[in-house]
């Protein structure tokens, strides 16, 4: 595949592409969509369903080129590609925020968005908070406060946490529940959270 | 997720021919709900084009009335100054919808066109006329707490999930669509579709169309409205019943009133019977209460959602107090 990659805007390597690939193992592995695609339109469209796309990103400060398949996530992108694992993966529908970014500096649900989407933007992730050894203000004011137990949903509500100080949503606790409301916490630290929040807030932190 | 081929594209003219070319593509914008479908098997697009770089963000106000584009996000919408003191029920309601995150991204165009939430459509396994025209409904006789009371069909008892469209209809708003033909504007709550027999189609949009923006009219309705949200946690889920309501009041003399009601349609649920009796009538308990009482005319449970017969008139009186309190 990656001899078609580097030179995929030519016509002929989509049929170099299926020249030198088993195209029996392919359609195997291949579903259904790309199936009936292959049966009414011939080469052209089966191996066009393969074609990567290049992606440019900035990630915690750092520039990315990346060739991808557009169905692949930013979250997937983030942990599996650039091996950035402090960002998680939760329920992957959107549901739990575990999967929390700030894009453009606008946290986002990294599952719902898919990588190519993104061309151009920037990431932060849990990894782009700390200034080398020195933990961000929201982290230090998780651990005083006690804002986790298990620890699975902490990246994603400390992004959130970040941005919800920035946003200005953190007037009451209240306030703050309902603007972290889209991070779910299984262990219940809730209170703690909102603790941590208030701390920040409260201490005028640059944040 | 089913791969598929990606386009970007920078205006709505070439977005409109990329869609013209190709049956089997949709347009992309936040993608919030679209990729959830996508993942979990509910839709598989052959081409995806991506229409976030067309500029159809603006936020403004055109003559008497403020023009919202498709792309907006909602949280851009819901924080917007304009939309805050002209149409803070509007604001009230995005922010009743999803969380901060989905709100980033959501657009408003995207927001009309959300599917259901009924858990037939998302369930592959389950048969649905909405996912699948005509292998019936799991949800009639099925798990049906979260269902539409009004306007059903045998063949369909979804609702509409969203919060924005509650108050875009009872906001009077229109939606401009973009065909080949050039634009076409229509009432707002004429845009989404009652299932009847044909539960697969949501809305009136065409398959060459887009939307491009949605206009609403100034109105004096600010002071006295509210958005009340009725749901089984205190946020981030969706309505059992939620009403959306504003008054237009002097002294205790009601102008006219504006009432939507959500999560009991497979639309936006206007309450035209409620708005007119309580025209020119005094903003009182036992007038809300008759409204409600309208309102609910042809209501009909089908099980595990009957209690929504009785909470919906019930949220529809508290809206309306809450609506005529706030100042």
């Amino acid at each position: 595949m990656h001899s078609s990659d580097n030179k995929k805007n030519s016509g002929d390597s989509r049929r170099d592409f299926l020249k030198k690939s088993s195209l029996i193992t392919a359609v195997a592995l291949t579903p259904s969509v790309a199936m009936k695609a292959a049966e009414s339109q011939a080469d052209e469209k089966f191996a066009e369903l393969f074609e990567k796309i290049p992606l440019n990103i900035t990630v915690n400060n750092k520039a990315y080129k990346a060739s991808i398949e557009p169905r692949v996530t930013l979250l997937d992108y983030l942990r599996e590609e650039l091996h950035l694992t402090g960002t998680k993966k939760g329920c992957d529908h959107g549901q739990c925020g575990a999967c929390t970014v700030h894009v453009d500096g606008a946290r986002i649900n990294s599952c719902l968005s898919l990588a190519v989407m993104n061309e151009g933007k920037k990431i932060t992730t849990i990894e782009g908070l700390a200034k080398g050894e020195e933990l961000h203000p929201m982290q230090q004011a998780f651990i005083k406060h006690d804002g986790f137990q298990c620890g699975y949903c902490t990246s994603g509500q400390i992004m959130s946490a970040v941005a919800c100080v920035r946003e200005g949503h953190t007037n009451s606790r209240a306030e703050i529940s309902e603007y972290m409301s889209g991070n779910i916490c299984r262990c219940g630290a809730y209170p703690n959270i909102v603790d941590a929040i208030v701390e920040v807030k409260e201490g005028g932190m640059n944040v | 997720m089913i791969n598929f081929q990606y386009l970007r594209t920078t205006s709505a003219k070439s977005a409109l021919a990329l869609l013209q070319k190709d049956k089997n593509s949709k347009f992309i914008a936040g993608g919030t709900n679209l990729i959830d479908l996508m993942k979990r098997g509910v839709t598989a697009p052959e081409k995806l084009i991506d229409i976030n770089h067309v500029p159809l963000k603006q936020i403004e106000l055109i003559g008497t009335k403020i023009h919202i584009g498709a792309l907006a996000t909602n949280s851009a919408v819901a924080d917007h100054a304009l939309i805050k003191e002209k149409l803070p029920l509007l604001s009230w309601a995005l922010q009743a919808g999803a969380s901060a995150q989905l709100r980033n991204v959501a657009t408003v165009g995207g927001n009309m066109m959300q599917r259901t939430r009924c858990g037939y459509f998302y369930d592959t396994e389950m048969p649905c006329n909405k996912r699948e025209a005509g292998s019936g409904c799991g949800a009639l006789e099925g798990f049906n707490r979260m269902h539409a009371i009004f306007g059903t069909s045998d063949k369909c008892i979804a609702v509409h999930p969203s919060d924005m469209c509650v108050a875009l209809v009872a906001l009077d708003a229109e939606v401009v669509l973009l065909g080949p033909k050039g634009e076409r504007k229509i009432l707002f709550k004429d845009f989404h579709r009652l299932a009847g027999d044909t539960p697969q189609l949501d809305n009136n949009l065409k398959p060459d169309e887009m939307i491009v923006r949605v206009e609403i009219p100034l109105n004096n309705l600010a002071k006295h409205s509210y958005y009340l949200k009725v749901r089984d946690r205190a946020s981030y889920a969706f309505a059992l019943v939620s009403v959306a309501a504003g008054l237009e009041l002097e002294d205790n003399k009601i102008l006219s009133a504006h009432l939507a009601m959500g999560g009991v349609a497979h639309k936006p649920w206007r309450l035209t019977k409620a708005e007119e009796f309580l025209k020119g009538k005094e903003a009182t308990e036992e007038n809300f209460a008759q409204a409600a009482k309208l309102s609910m005319e042809n209501a009909k449970g089908f099980g595990e959602n009957n209690f929504k017969l009785k909470l919906a008139p019930n949220t529809i009186i508290e809206a309306l107090n809450l609506a005529k309190r706030k100042a």
